[in-house]
């Protein structure tokens, strides 16, 4: 009992601290309700998607403002608006924050504003990526310790018997 | 209680089909999820001409959850055209716009509601109610 209060105490320790640092919001609260037993996985699937979609927009942000003969701001603009729709909807506050600056940078067409917005949505996506990937990996502990019990359950339940 | 609502809606929901109309996966996965823990049958498509393609293959859905913006076929366009067939679905508008000048046009192609992105399950048990209201 002592190992599942730990673990426990532990994983809710961690995920309050992503919500006090800006990391998260409330909308990651909600993708874990939707988590249950039919899909165990459903947040880190959905996490997983946004890495992959966060990676390949930074890289189309990047060549778009590397452009010598002239940044297509509309094409950076719609990759940006991208980022920001995905990280709202993980509730990826801090990266969605830089968007919203980065946009107006977009709209007035400004190369090195869109270059520092650029720096740091890269910076708080890297932060963001292992601090959910550190989460993630608490929650197969849980679940072994879960395992551990309802099988001594089991066996009290018998010697019972 | 929380739990206690659910279970009313999901008994509520469970006759209910739905298609999610977004061209961004990560929507479309939560959309999916929350209509699934309410029961409802659902679809996806990533454009609003698959959604009128949908429409044009007989499919039928009381709800449509469509966004705005979307490449080939926007969700202000898709919404206009479904009207135009006859489509008699309740369209909810699903977008991340929340200023009302961005929003209208929407509105005026022929949606039955609008929610800001992102979509809750309180947001979608609103529009859930709706279409046990109209029958």
């Amino acid at each position: 009992m002592d190992v599942v209060s730990q673990l426990q105490r532990q994983f809710i320790d961690y995920s309050a601290s992503l919500h006090r640092e800006g990391f998260v919001d409330d909308q990651f609260t909600q993708l874990q309700k939707l988590q249950d037993e039919n899909s165990p996985d459903f947040v880190v699937e959905v996490a997983s998607l946004f890495f992959e979609d966060c990676e390949k927009l930074i890289n189309n942000m990047a060549r778009a403002l590397e452009q010598q003969q002239g940044v297509d701001f509309k094409q950076v603009d719609a990759s940006v608006h991208q980022l920001k729709g995905s990280s709202s909807s993980i509730g990826a506050m801090r990266v969605k924050n830089v968007c919203i600056n980065f946009r107006s940078f977009c709209e007035a067409q400004n190369r090195e504003g869109c270059l520092r917005c650029l720096q740091q949505v890269t910076h708080e996506y890297s932060l963001l990526k292992s601090k959910l990937q550190t989460l993630f990996r608490m929650q197969p502990s849980m679940m072994a310790v879960d395992c551990v019990l309802l099988s001594l359950v089991g066996l009290g339940n018998r010697s019972v018997v | 209680m929380a739990q206690s609502r659910h279970a009313v809606e999901k008994e509520q929901s469970t006759k209910i089909t739905a298609l999610v109309v977004d061209d961004n996966r990560i929507n479309r996965t939560i959309h999916r999820r929350l209509l699934s823990n309410l029961g409802i049958e659902n679809e996806v498509v990533g454009s609003g001409k698959e959604a009128v393609d949908a429409h044009c293959s007989g499919k039928k859905f009381d709800l449509i959850l469509m966004d705005m913006e979307m490449p080939i076929m926007n969700g202000i366009e898709a919404t206009r055209k479904l009207r135009e067939m006859g489509n008699r679905s309740m369209i909810a508008g699903v977008s991340s716009r929340s200023m009302e000048e961005d929003i209208q046009e929407f509105i005026e192609a022929g949606l039955d509601d609008y929610q800001e992105k992102p979509l809750t399950m309180s947001k979608l048990i609103s529009l859930i109610r709706k279409i046990s209201l109209n029958g």
